[in-house]
Protein backbone atom coordinates (compact mmCIF):
# COMPACT_ATOMS: atom_id res chain seq x y z
CA UNK A 1 0.00 0.00 0.00
CA UNK A 2 1.77 3.45 -0.90
CA UNK A 3 1.20 6.57 1.30
CA UNK A 4 -1.91 8.14 0.97
CA UNK A 5 -1.63 11.47 -0.87
CA UNK A 6 -2.46 13.06 2.64
CA UNK A 7 0.63 12.41 4.09
CA UNK A 8 2.72 12.85 1.18
CA UNK A 9 1.15 16.15 1.05
CA UNK A 10 2.58 16.64 4.83
CA UNK A 11 6.03 15.39 4.02
CA UNK A 12 6.39 17.59 0.98
CA UNK A 13 5.14 20.42 3.48
CA UNK A 14 7.84 19.25 6.27
CA UNK A 15 10.27 19.16 3.22
CA UNK A 16 9.96 22.98 3.35
CA UNK A 17 11.25 22.91 6.75
CA UNK A 18 13.27 25.61 7.50
CA UNK A 19 16.48 22.84 7.78
CA UNK A 20 15.45 21.57 4.78
CA UNK A 21 14.57 18.25 3.32
CA UNK A 22 17.29 16.61 5.39
CA UNK A 23 16.29 17.82 8.32
CA UNK A 24 12.76 16.68 7.48
CA UNK A 25 13.55 13.10 7.16
CA UNK A 26 13.25 11.78 10.88
CA UNK A 27 10.12 13.87 10.74
CA UNK A 28 8.73 12.04 7.41
CA UNK A 29 9.60 9.23 9.13
CA UNK A 30 7.96 9.75 12.21
CA UNK A 31 4.77 10.40 10.92
CA UNK A 32 4.78 7.77 8.14
CA UNK A 33 5.28 4.99 11.41
CA UNK A 34 2.32 7.16 13.18
CA UNK A 35 -0.26 5.98 10.57
CA UNK A 36 1.16 2.80 9.52
CA UNK A 37 2.67 1.55 12.70
CA UNK A 38 6.47 1.21 10.60
CA UNK A 39 8.44 2.15 8.04
CA UNK A 40 8.59 -0.63 5.43
CA UNK A 41 10.65 -0.45 2.43
CA UNK A 42 8.19 0.81 -0.27
CA UNK A 43 7.36 3.61 2.09
CA UNK A 44 10.92 4.57 2.57
CA UNK A 45 11.58 4.72 -0.97
CA UNK A 46 8.61 6.53 -1.57
CA UNK A 47 9.31 9.36 1.24
CA UNK A 48 13.20 9.40 -0.29
CA UNK A 49 11.54 10.15 -3.65
CA UNK A 50 8.80 12.62 -1.76
CA UNK A 51 11.53 14.69 0.25
CA UNK A 52 14.24 14.42 -2.92
CA UNK A 53 16.88 12.65 -0.63
CA UNK A 54 18.88 9.44 -1.38
CA UNK A 55 17.36 6.66 -0.45
CA UNK A 56 20.45 5.39 1.75
CA UNK A 57 20.51 8.60 3.63
CA UNK A 58 16.83 8.18 4.24
CA UNK A 59 17.52 4.61 5.19
CA UNK A 60 20.54 4.90 7.47
CA UNK A 61 18.48 7.80 10.04
CA UNK A 62 16.13 5.15 9.79
CA UNK A 63 18.13 2.31 10.82
CA UNK A 64 19.82 4.21 13.91
CA UNK A 65 16.67 5.26 15.70
CA UNK A 66 15.79 2.52 17.99
CA UNK A 67 12.17 3.85 17.59
CA UNK A 68 12.04 4.42 13.53
CA UNK A 69 10.27 0.03 13.51
CA UNK A 70 11.49 -1.73 10.03
CA UNK A 71 9.55 -4.21 10.91
CA UNK A 72 5.96 -4.49 11.65
CA UNK A 73 4.97 -4.46 15.01
CA UNK A 74 2.00 -4.78 16.97
CA UNK A 75 -1.00 -2.86 17.88
CA UNK A 76 0.14 -2.02 21.58
CA UNK A 77 3.97 -1.83 21.47
CA UNK A 78 5.30 -2.37 25.17
CA UNK A 79 8.35 -0.29 25.77
CA UNK A 80 9.65 -2.39 29.13
CA UNK A 81 12.31 -0.70 30.67
CA UNK A 82 15.51 -2.79 31.85
CA UNK A 83 17.25 -0.14 33.24
CA UNK A 84 18.95 -0.56 36.72
CA UNK A 85 16.14 1.28 38.71
CA UNK A 86 13.67 -0.92 37.39
CA UNK A 87 15.39 -4.28 38.02
CA UNK A 88 16.10 -3.23 41.73
CA UNK A 89 12.87 -3.30 42.02
CA UNK A 90 11.74 -6.86 40.20
CA UNK A 91 11.81 -5.72 36.56
CA UNK A 92 13.35 -9.35 35.42
CA UNK A 93 10.50 -11.03 37.06
CA UNK A 94 7.58 -8.80 35.20
CA UNK A 95 9.66 -9.45 32.11
CA UNK A 96 9.74 -13.24 32.55
CA UNK A 97 5.87 -12.76 33.33
CA UNK A 98 5.16 -10.58 30.29
CA UNK A 99 7.16 -12.92 28.08
CA UNK A 100 5.37 -16.31 28.99
CA UNK A 101 1.78 -14.94 28.77
CA UNK A 102 2.05 -13.33 25.56
CA UNK A 103 5.08 -16.20 23.99
CA UNK A 104 7.33 -13.79 22.62
CA UNK A 105 10.55 -12.40 23.47
CA UNK A 106 11.90 -8.88 23.28
CA UNK A 107 11.84 -7.57 19.73
CA UNK A 108 9.01 -9.89 18.45
CA UNK A 109 5.13 -9.31 17.86
CA UNK A 110 2.42 -12.23 18.89
CA UNK A 111 0.91 -14.35 16.36
CA UNK A 112 -2.07 -12.46 16.37
CA UNK A 113 -0.53 -9.05 15.98
CA UNK A 114 -1.74 -7.48 19.42
CA UNK A 115 1.59 -6.61 20.90
CA UNK A 116 5.04 -6.18 20.24
CA UNK A 117 7.24 -6.19 23.29
CA UNK A 118 10.80 -4.09 23.26
CA UNK A 119 13.38 -3.46 26.10
CA UNK A 120 14.35 0.10 26.46
CA UNK A 121 16.02 2.22 29.52
CA UNK A 122 15.49 3.87 31.11
CA UNK A 123 11.70 5.16 30.62
CA UNK A 124 12.24 8.12 33.41
CA UNK A 125 9.32 6.09 35.36
CA UNK A 126 11.89 5.28 38.36
CA UNK A 127 10.06 6.52 40.60
CA UNK A 128 7.21 3.75 39.23
CA UNK A 129 9.54 1.38 39.12
CA UNK A 130 9.49 -1.41 37.35
CA UNK A 131 7.78 0.71 34.77
CA UNK A 132 7.35 0.37 31.05
CA UNK A 133 5.48 3.50 28.56
CA UNK A 134 2.67 1.83 26.38
CA UNK A 135 0.83 2.46 23.40
CA UNK A 136 0.76 5.21 20.79
CA UNK A 137 0.58 7.61 23.46
CA UNK A 138 3.43 6.22 25.33
CA UNK A 139 1.57 5.83 28.62
CA UNK A 140 3.52 5.45 31.36
CA UNK A 141 2.46 2.24 33.43
CA UNK A 142 3.81 0.93 36.88
CA UNK A 143 4.66 -0.65 39.08
CA UNK A 144 4.58 -3.59 37.65
CA UNK A 145 4.15 -7.23 39.45
CA UNK A 146 4.48 -10.50 37.66
CA UNK A 147 0.89 -11.05 39.12
CA UNK A 148 -0.29 -7.96 37.56
CA UNK A 149 0.57 -8.45 34.05
CA UNK A 150 -2.54 -10.78 33.35
CA UNK A 151 -4.70 -7.86 34.43
CA UNK A 152 -2.92 -5.32 32.74
CA UNK A 153 -3.06 -6.93 29.46
CA UNK A 154 -6.89 -7.74 30.07
CA UNK A 155 -7.46 -3.77 30.76
CA UNK A 156 -6.28 -3.44 27.27
CA UNK A 157 -3.71 -1.05 27.75
CA UNK B 1 21.49 30.31 53.62
CA UNK B 2 19.81 30.38 56.63
CA UNK B 3 16.69 31.94 55.51
CA UNK B 4 15.31 28.98 53.33
CA UNK B 5 12.07 28.36 53.94
CA UNK B 6 11.76 24.39 53.47
CA UNK B 7 8.12 25.31 51.61
CA UNK B 8 9.70 27.50 48.90
CA UNK B 9 9.44 25.35 45.82
CA UNK B 10 10.46 27.75 42.84
CA UNK B 11 10.49 24.94 40.35
CA UNK B 12 7.70 22.35 41.21
CA UNK B 13 5.48 24.09 43.47
CA UNK B 14 3.21 24.88 40.95
CA UNK B 15 2.68 21.26 39.72
CA UNK B 16 -0.27 18.78 39.81
CA UNK B 17 0.02 15.67 41.19
CA UNK B 18 -1.51 14.21 38.19
CA UNK B 19 0.42 16.66 36.19
CA UNK B 20 -1.91 17.54 34.00
CA UNK B 21 -0.37 21.08 32.42
CA UNK B 22 -1.58 24.18 32.81
CA UNK B 23 -3.27 26.68 30.53
CA UNK B 24 -1.68 29.57 29.60
CA UNK B 25 -4.80 31.33 31.42
CA UNK B 26 -4.13 28.99 34.82
CA UNK B 27 -0.52 29.69 34.21
CA UNK B 28 -0.49 33.03 34.52
CA UNK B 29 -3.05 33.42 37.34
CA UNK B 30 0.00 31.53 38.86
CA UNK B 31 2.25 34.21 38.60
CA UNK B 32 3.22 32.47 34.49
CA UNK B 33 4.92 35.18 31.90
CA UNK B 34 5.71 38.01 34.75
CA UNK B 35 9.38 36.93 34.66
CA UNK B 36 9.31 37.06 31.11
CA UNK B 37 8.26 40.46 30.68
CA UNK B 38 10.80 41.65 33.64
CA UNK B 39 14.00 40.20 31.25
CA UNK B 40 12.30 41.68 28.11
CA UNK B 41 13.07 44.65 29.72
CA UNK B 42 16.85 44.15 30.51
CA UNK B 43 18.98 43.84 27.63
CA UNK B 44 20.83 40.31 27.43
CA UNK B 45 23.64 41.22 29.65
CA UNK B 46 22.13 42.21 32.51
CA UNK B 47 20.03 38.59 32.07
CA UNK B 48 23.42 36.59 31.71
CA UNK B 49 24.56 39.03 34.70
CA UNK B 50 21.36 38.50 36.91
CA UNK B 51 22.00 34.29 36.01
CA UNK B 52 25.56 34.60 37.32
CA UNK B 53 24.64 36.61 40.13
CA UNK B 54 22.55 33.69 41.15
CA UNK B 55 25.04 30.68 40.52
CA UNK B 56 23.25 28.78 38.19
CA UNK B 57 25.09 25.85 36.81
CA UNK B 58 23.74 23.42 34.46
CA UNK B 59 21.56 20.27 35.22
CA UNK B 60 22.57 18.55 32.71
CA UNK B 61 25.42 16.64 34.04
CA UNK B 62 28.10 18.38 33.97
CA UNK B 63 26.56 21.57 36.11
CA UNK B 64 28.74 24.20 33.43
CA UNK B 65 27.80 27.66 34.67
CA UNK B 66 25.07 28.91 32.85
CA UNK B 67 26.21 32.21 32.13
CA UNK B 68 29.02 31.46 31.58
CA UNK B 69 28.10 29.44 28.27
CA UNK B 70 25.59 31.96 27.55
CA UNK B 71 28.58 34.68 27.41
CA UNK B 72 30.52 32.22 24.44
CA UNK B 73 27.54 33.12 22.19
CA UNK B 74 28.20 36.04 19.56
CA UNK B 75 25.91 39.30 19.54
CA UNK B 76 24.17 39.53 16.63
CA UNK B 77 26.11 40.69 13.22
CA UNK B 78 29.33 39.38 15.45
CA UNK B 79 29.62 36.07 14.16
CA UNK B 80 30.52 35.49 10.38
CA UNK B 81 28.06 34.91 8.17
CA UNK B 82 23.85 35.54 8.37
CA UNK B 83 21.78 33.29 9.93
CA UNK B 84 19.62 32.75 13.12
CA UNK B 85 21.36 31.93 16.11
CA UNK B 86 19.94 28.60 18.42
CA UNK B 87 18.92 27.77 21.93
CA UNK B 88 18.41 24.05 21.81
CA UNK B 89 16.61 22.79 24.85
CA UNK B 90 17.57 19.28 25.87
CA UNK B 91 15.00 16.94 26.84
CA UNK B 92 16.51 13.58 25.98
CA UNK B 93 16.87 12.33 29.23
CA UNK B 94 17.69 8.65 28.76
CA UNK B 95 19.86 8.39 31.49
CA UNK B 96 19.20 5.00 33.37
CA UNK B 97 17.42 6.29 36.81
CA UNK B 98 17.13 9.99 35.87
CA UNK B 99 13.33 10.79 36.11
CA UNK B 100 13.77 14.57 36.23
CA UNK B 101 12.84 16.15 33.22
CA UNK B 102 9.81 14.27 32.26
CA UNK B 103 7.78 15.90 35.21
CA UNK B 104 8.93 19.64 34.39
CA UNK B 105 8.15 19.10 30.54
CA UNK B 106 4.81 16.93 31.27
CA UNK B 107 3.81 19.18 34.40
CA UNK B 108 5.36 22.49 33.71
CA UNK B 109 5.52 23.40 30.17
CA UNK B 110 4.80 27.05 30.29
CA UNK B 111 7.73 26.98 32.99
CA UNK B 112 9.83 25.76 30.72
CA UNK B 113 8.86 27.76 27.71
CA UNK B 114 9.09 30.55 29.82
CA UNK B 115 12.95 29.79 30.68
CA UNK B 116 13.57 29.21 27.35
CA UNK B 117 12.22 32.89 26.05
CA UNK B 118 14.08 34.34 28.54
CA UNK B 119 17.54 32.11 27.85
CA UNK B 120 16.86 33.10 24.02
CA UNK B 121 17.22 36.74 25.02
CA UNK B 122 20.14 36.53 26.97
CA UNK B 123 21.93 34.43 24.19
CA UNK B 124 21.04 36.26 21.11
CA UNK B 125 18.98 33.47 19.87
CA UNK B 126 16.66 34.06 17.17
CA UNK B 127 15.15 30.61 17.21
CA UNK B 128 14.66 28.14 20.01
CA UNK B 129 13.93 24.05 19.70
CA UNK B 130 12.94 21.91 22.41
CA UNK B 131 14.37 18.09 21.69
CA UNK B 132 11.95 15.71 23.72
CA UNK B 133 12.63 11.86 23.37
CA UNK B 134 9.58 9.56 21.80
CA UNK B 135 8.87 7.88 25.30
CA UNK B 136 7.61 11.44 26.34
CA UNK B 137 5.09 11.76 24.23
CA UNK B 138 2.62 13.19 27.02
CA UNK B 139 5.56 15.74 27.53
CA UNK B 140 5.86 16.33 23.29
CA UNK B 141 2.05 16.93 23.99
CA UNK B 142 2.29 19.44 26.94
CA UNK B 143 4.78 21.70 25.18
CA UNK B 144 3.20 21.89 22.07
CA UNK B 145 0.12 22.64 23.29
CA UNK B 146 2.05 25.93 25.42
CA UNK B 147 3.96 26.89 22.96
CA UNK B 148 0.58 27.18 20.44
CA UNK B 149 -1.17 29.13 23.48
CA UNK B 150 1.58 31.65 23.85
CA UNK B 151 2.24 32.49 20.21
CA UNK B 152 -1.50 33.11 19.79
CA UNK B 153 -1.29 35.44 23.12
CA UNK B 154 1.72 37.38 21.04
CA UNK B 155 4.04 35.79 24.47
CA UNK B 156 6.77 34.75 21.73
CA UNK B 157 7.57 38.20 20.31
CA UNK B 158 9.96 37.43 17.11
CA UNK B 159 11.24 34.20 18.93
CA UNK B 160 10.46 31.19 16.48
CA UNK B 161 10.10 27.90 18.82
CA UNK B 162 9.47 24.37 17.99
CA UNK B 163 9.76 21.21 19.47
CA UNK B 164 11.75 18.33 18.17
CA UNK B 165 10.11 15.04 19.00
CA UNK B 166 13.44 12.36 18.64
CA UNK B 167 13.16 8.78 18.18
CA UNK B 168 15.21 6.69 20.78
CA UNK B 169 19.04 6.82 21.62
CA UNK B 170 20.74 7.84 24.03
CA UNK B 171 23.69 9.75 22.25
CA UNK B 172 21.22 12.42 20.95
CA UNK B 173 21.34 13.92 24.36
CA UNK B 174 25.08 14.46 24.45
CA UNK B 175 24.87 18.29 22.29
CA UNK B 176 27.07 17.72 19.35
CA UNK B 177 25.26 14.74 18.32
CA UNK B 178 22.01 16.17 19.20
CA UNK B 179 23.03 18.90 16.85
CA UNK B 180 23.39 16.45 14.42
CA UNK B 181 20.29 14.58 15.16
CA UNK B 182 18.36 18.19 14.45
CA UNK B 183 20.34 18.31 10.83
CA UNK B 184 18.63 14.91 9.65
CA UNK B 185 22.35 13.15 10.37
CA UNK B 186 22.86 10.04 12.61
CA UNK B 187 23.82 11.29 15.83
CA UNK B 188 27.12 10.81 15.96
CA UNK B 189 29.11 13.34 18.21
CA UNK B 190 31.11 16.17 16.44
CA UNK B 191 34.76 17.42 17.35
CA UNK B 192 35.07 20.30 19.69
CA UNK B 193 36.41 22.99 19.16
CA UNK B 194 34.28 24.50 17.53
CA UNK B 195 31.93 24.84 20.84
CA UNK B 196 28.40 25.30 19.73
CA UNK B 197 28.18 29.09 20.28
CA UNK B 198 30.79 29.30 17.69
CA UNK B 199 29.27 26.50 15.12
CA UNK B 200 26.64 24.46 16.25
CA UNK B 201 23.10 24.12 14.12
CA UNK B 202 24.32 24.51 10.65
CA UNK B 203 27.24 26.28 11.48
CA UNK B 204 25.25 28.91 13.84
CA UNK B 205 25.99 30.03 17.08
CA UNK B 206 23.95 27.46 19.29
CA UNK B 207 23.52 26.78 22.73
CA UNK B 208 22.40 23.76 24.37
CA UNK B 209 20.65 23.79 27.98
CA UNK B 210 18.80 21.11 29.80
CA UNK B 211 15.21 21.08 30.73
CA UNK B 212 15.87 21.58 34.42
CA UNK B 213 18.55 24.42 34.13
CA UNK B 214 15.91 26.05 31.68
CA UNK B 215 13.19 25.77 34.07
CA UNK B 216 15.15 27.29 36.97
CA UNK B 217 15.42 30.91 34.29
CA UNK B 218 12.32 32.30 35.39
CA UNK B 219 12.87 31.90 38.80
CA UNK B 220 16.30 33.63 38.87
CA UNK B 221 14.53 36.45 36.79
CA UNK B 222 11.31 36.88 39.58
CA UNK B 223 13.21 35.82 42.66
CA UNK B 224 16.31 38.09 42.39
CA UNK B 225 19.95 36.29 41.99
CA UNK B 226 20.57 36.70 45.79
CA UNK B 227 17.55 34.95 46.47
CA UNK B 228 17.82 32.62 44.25
CA UNK B 229 21.14 31.72 45.11
CA UNK B 230 20.46 31.74 48.59
CA UNK B 231 18.01 28.73 48.16
CA UNK B 232 21.13 26.70 48.54
CA UNK B 233 22.56 25.41 51.46
CA UNK B 234 25.82 25.65 49.26
CA UNK B 235 27.66 28.00 46.74
CA UNK B 236 25.94 26.77 44.00
CA UNK B 237 22.63 28.63 43.33
CA UNK B 238 19.13 27.26 43.50
CA UNK B 239 16.85 24.40 44.39
CA UNK B 240 17.52 20.81 42.53
CA UNK B 241 15.28 18.59 41.71
CA UNK B 242 16.61 15.47 43.25
CA UNK B 243 15.43 12.28 42.53
CA UNK B 244 15.07 9.08 44.24
CA UNK B 245 14.96 5.44 43.26
CA UNK B 246 16.19 2.12 43.60
CA UNK B 247 15.98 0.14 46.98
CA UNK B 248 13.90 2.72 48.85
CA UNK B 249 10.43 2.59 49.92
CA UNK B 250 8.94 5.10 48.24
CA UNK B 251 11.30 6.27 45.12
CA UNK B 252 10.31 9.72 44.01
CA UNK B 253 11.21 13.26 42.75
CA UNK B 254 12.80 15.44 45.54
CA UNK B 255 13.24 19.19 44.81
CA UNK B 256 15.15 20.51 47.70
CA UNK B 257 18.01 23.50 48.27
CA UNK B 258 20.90 22.43 46.12
CA UNK B 259 23.32 20.67 48.95
CA UNK B 260 20.94 18.61 50.55
CA UNK B 261 22.51 15.42 52.05
CA UNK B 262 21.87 11.41 50.97
CA UNK B 263 20.70 10.94 54.42
CA UNK B 264 17.57 13.43 53.86
CA UNK B 265 16.60 12.40 50.56
CA UNK B 266 16.57 9.05 51.79
CA UNK B 267 14.98 9.43 54.30
CA UNK B 268 11.97 11.39 52.70
CA UNK B 269 11.87 8.68 50.73
CA UNK B 270 11.34 6.12 53.57
CA UNK B 271 14.48 4.71 53.94
CA UNK B 272 16.19 1.94 52.35
CA UNK B 273 14.06 -0.94 51.15
CA UNK B 274 15.12 -4.63 51.24
CA UNK B 275 17.08 -5.43 54.15
CA UNK B 276 16.74 -1.43 55.13
CA UNK B 277 20.49 -1.30 54.95
CA UNK B 278 22.32 1.14 52.73
CA UNK B 279 25.36 -0.62 50.56
CA UNK B 280 26.09 1.83 48.34
CA UNK B 281 24.69 4.55 45.56
CA UNK B 282 25.23 6.53 42.68
CA UNK B 283 24.54 10.44 43.01
CA UNK B 284 23.69 11.44 39.72
CA UNK B 285 21.95 8.53 37.31
CA UNK B 286 23.75 5.58 35.89
CA UNK B 287 27.19 7.14 34.78
CA UNK B 288 28.12 8.23 37.78
CA UNK B 289 30.66 6.16 40.64
CA UNK B 290 29.49 4.70 43.64
CA UNK B 291 29.36 6.31 47.15
CA UNK B 292 29.07 4.61 50.23
CA UNK B 293 27.32 5.04 53.99
CA UNK B 294 30.43 7.39 54.55
CA UNK B 295 29.28 9.92 51.98
CA UNK B 296 25.51 9.86 54.11
CA UNK B 297 25.77 13.31 54.72
CA UNK B 298 27.45 14.75 51.96
CA UNK B 299 26.42 17.55 50.46
CA UNK B 300 25.20 16.69 47.28
CA UNK B 301 26.15 19.31 44.57
CA UNK B 302 28.39 19.03 41.50
CA UNK B 303 31.78 20.30 43.49
CA UNK B 304 31.11 18.22 46.53
CA UNK B 305 30.63 15.46 44.81
CA UNK B 306 33.31 15.79 42.36
CA UNK B 307 35.46 16.23 45.28
CA UNK B 308 34.28 12.68 47.22
CA UNK B 309 35.19 11.11 43.71
CA UNK B 310 32.13 10.46 41.90
CA UNK B 311 30.24 12.93 39.72
CA UNK B 312 25.95 14.65 40.18
CA UNK B 313 25.32 14.27 36.82
CA UNK B 314 21.28 14.11 37.20
CA UNK B 315 21.30 14.44 40.62
CA UNK B 316 18.88 11.66 40.51
CA UNK B 317 20.33 8.72 43.05
CA UNK B 318 20.03 4.96 42.52
CA UNK B 319 20.03 3.24 46.26
CA UNK B 320 21.36 -0.10 46.64
CA UNK B 321 20.74 -1.72 50.11
CA UNK B 322 23.28 -4.86 51.16
CA UNK B 323 20.64 -7.82 49.51
CA UNK B 324 21.42 -5.83 46.35
CA UNK B 325 24.40 -6.96 43.95
CA UNK B 326 26.39 -4.38 42.80
CA UNK B 327 27.58 -5.94 40.10
CA UNK B 328 24.22 -7.18 38.77
CA UNK B 329 24.04 -3.37 39.18
CA UNK B 330 26.59 -2.82 36.78
CA UNK B 331 26.31 -5.61 34.57
CA UNK B 332 23.14 -4.24 33.80
CA UNK B 333 24.03 -0.61 33.10
CA UNK B 334 27.14 -1.64 30.65
CA UNK B 335 24.25 -3.92 28.78
CA UNK B 336 22.89 -0.27 28.13
CA UNK B 337 25.84 1.90 27.42
CA UNK B 338 27.37 -0.92 25.36
CA UNK B 339 23.60 -0.93 23.46
CA UNK B 340 23.58 3.00 22.85
CA UNK B 341 27.73 3.35 21.63
CA UNK B 342 26.86 5.36 18.38
CA UNK B 343 29.63 2.71 17.55
CA UNK B 344 31.95 5.91 16.13
CA UNK B 345 35.11 4.77 18.22
CA UNK B 346 36.75 1.55 18.76
CA UNK B 347 37.27 1.62 22.27
CA UNK B 348 33.41 2.44 23.28
CA UNK B 349 31.98 -0.05 20.34
CA UNK B 350 34.39 -2.93 20.83
CA UNK B 351 35.14 -2.08 24.81
CA UNK B 352 31.47 -1.52 26.17
CA UNK B 353 30.16 -4.77 24.96
CA UNK B 354 32.99 -6.51 26.21
CA UNK B 355 32.89 -5.67 29.33
CA UNK B 356 29.53 -6.05 29.19
CA UNK B 357 30.19 -9.73 28.13
CA UNK B 358 32.50 -10.12 31.19
CA UNK B 359 30.09 -8.96 33.77
CA UNK B 360 26.95 -11.12 31.99
CA UNK B 361 29.64 -13.92 32.61
CA UNK B 362 30.15 -13.32 36.78
CA UNK B 363 26.71 -13.24 37.24
CA UNK B 364 26.29 -16.78 35.60
CA UNK B 365 29.11 -17.82 37.45
CA UNK B 366 30.99 -18.90 34.15
CA UNK B 367 33.87 -16.72 34.15
CA UNK B 368 37.70 -17.00 34.68
CA UNK B 369 40.35 -15.17 36.80
CA UNK B 370 41.58 -13.72 33.06
CA UNK B 371 38.17 -12.53 32.77
CA UNK B 372 38.37 -10.47 35.77
CA UNK B 373 41.35 -9.23 34.86
CA UNK B 374 40.66 -8.42 31.38
CA UNK B 375 37.67 -6.18 32.70
CA UNK B 376 40.11 -4.41 35.42
CA UNK B 377 42.08 -3.54 32.63
CA UNK B 378 39.64 -2.47 30.27
CA UNK B 379 38.41 -0.29 33.55
CA UNK B 380 41.86 1.21 33.92
CA UNK B 381 42.52 1.69 29.72
CA UNK B 382 38.85 3.11 28.76
CA UNK B 383 38.31 5.09 31.73
CA UNK B 384 40.17 8.09 31.80
CA UNK B 385 38.33 10.87 29.54
CA UNK B 386 39.89 11.32 26.57
CA UNK B 387 40.31 8.06 25.21
CA UNK B 388 36.99 8.03 23.54
CA UNK B 389 35.39 10.43 20.96
CA UNK B 390 32.73 11.77 23.48
CA UNK B 391 32.02 11.06 27.23
CA UNK B 392 29.58 8.10 26.71
CA UNK B 393 32.38 5.81 27.35
CA UNK B 394 33.52 7.42 30.07
CA UNK B 395 30.14 7.71 31.35
CA UNK B 396 30.49 3.87 31.11
CA UNK B 397 33.21 3.36 33.40
CA UNK B 398 32.32 5.28 35.93
CA UNK B 399 30.13 2.77 37.61
CA UNK B 400 32.31 -0.16 36.85
CA UNK B 401 35.81 1.38 37.98
CA UNK B 402 34.32 2.44 41.11
CA UNK B 403 32.74 -0.96 41.61
CA UNK B 404 35.70 -2.85 41.21
CA UNK B 405 37.23 -0.25 43.39
CA UNK B 406 35.12 -0.48 46.05
CA UNK B 407 33.65 -3.77 45.74
CA UNK B 408 37.03 -6.13 44.29
CA UNK B 409 36.05 -8.74 46.94
CA UNK B 410 32.62 -9.33 45.64
CA UNK B 411 33.72 -9.42 41.96
CA UNK B 412 36.15 -11.86 43.45
CA UNK B 413 33.60 -14.47 44.82
CA UNK B 414 31.19 -14.04 42.39
CA UNK B 415 33.98 -16.46 39.84
CA UNK B 416 32.97 -19.01 41.92
CA UNK B 417 29.27 -19.81 41.19
CA UNK B 418 27.56 -16.80 40.25
CA UNK B 419 26.13 -14.34 42.17
CA UNK B 420 26.46 -15.01 45.75
CA UNK B 421 22.98 -12.92 46.29
CA UNK B 422 21.01 -14.79 44.00
CA UNK B 423 22.15 -17.76 45.36
CA UNK B 424 21.09 -16.75 48.89
CA UNK B 425 18.09 -15.55 47.01
C1 LIG C 1 26.06 10.37 26.18
C2 LIG C 1 25.53 11.67 26.71
C3 LIG C 1 24.16 11.83 26.86
C4 LIG C 1 23.62 13.02 27.34
N1 LIG C 1 22.27 13.13 27.50
C5 LIG C 1 21.76 14.31 27.95
C6 LIG C 1 20.35 14.48 28.11
O1 LIG C 1 19.57 13.57 27.83
N2 LIG C 1 19.89 15.67 28.56
C7 LIG C 1 20.73 16.70 28.86
O2 LIG C 1 20.28 17.76 29.26
N3 LIG C 1 22.06 16.56 28.74
C8 LIG C 1 22.59 15.40 28.29
N4 LIG C 1 23.96 15.29 28.14
C9 LIG C 1 24.79 16.48 28.43
C10 LIG C 1 24.78 17.42 27.22
O3 LIG C 1 25.83 17.07 26.35
C11 LIG C 1 24.97 18.88 27.64
O4 LIG C 1 26.12 18.96 28.42
C12 LIG C 1 23.82 19.46 28.41
O5 LIG C 1 22.61 19.33 27.70
C13 LIG C 1 24.07 20.91 28.70
O6 LIG C 1 23.05 21.45 29.50
P1 LIG C 1 23.35 22.28 30.83
O7 LIG C 1 24.52 23.19 30.54
O8 LIG C 1 22.10 23.02 31.08
O9 LIG C 1 23.71 21.30 31.89
C14 LIG C 1 24.50 14.09 27.68
C15 LIG C 1 25.87 13.92 27.53
C16 LIG C 1 26.39 12.72 27.07
C17 LIG C 1 27.87 12.58 26.93
S1 LIG D 1 32.52 7.23 22.90
FE1 LIG D 1 30.95 5.82 22.10
S2 LIG D 1 29.13 7.10 21.84
FE2 LIG D 1 30.90 8.50 22.01
S3 LIG D 1 31.58 8.83 19.88
FE3 LIG D 1 32.74 7.07 20.64
S4 LIG D 1 31.49 5.28 19.97
FE4 LIG D 1 30.17 7.08 19.86
S1 LIG E 1 15.20 2.58 35.46
FE1 LIG E 1 13.25 1.93 34.75
S2 LIG E 1 12.16 3.77 34.56
FE2 LIG E 1 14.14 4.44 35.17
Amino acid sequence: MSLSPDLLARIRDASAHHGGPRAAMLEALRMIQQEHGWVSDAHLAEAAQTLGVGLAEIESLATFYSLIFRQPVGETVILLCDGVSCWLNGAEEVRDALMARLGIGFGQTTADGKYTLINIACVGGCDRAPAAVVGRDRRLVGPLSPEGVAELLEGGL
Amino acid sequence: MTDFKPNTLPLTGRARADRRPHSLAEWQALGGYSAVEAALKLSPAEVVAQVAAARLNGRGGAGFPAAQKWRFMPEPGQSPGTGPSYLIVNGDEMEPGAFKDRLLLEALPHQVLEGAIIAAHATHATEAIVLIRDAYRPGIAAMEQAIQEARAAGLLGALSIRVHPSAGRYIVGEETALIEALEGNRAMPRKRPPFPAASGLWGRPTTVNNVETISLVPHVISMGPEAFSGLSWTDEGGTKLYGVSGRVKRPQLIEAPMGTTARELIERCGGVSGNGRLLTFQPGGGATGFLGPEHLDLPLDFGHVARAGSMFGTGTLIVLDETACPIGAVARHMRFYARESCGWCTPCREGLPWASRILDALEAGTASAADLDALRMIAAEAGPRGRAFCDLMGGAMAPLASALARFGDRFEAHLTGGCPQRRLA
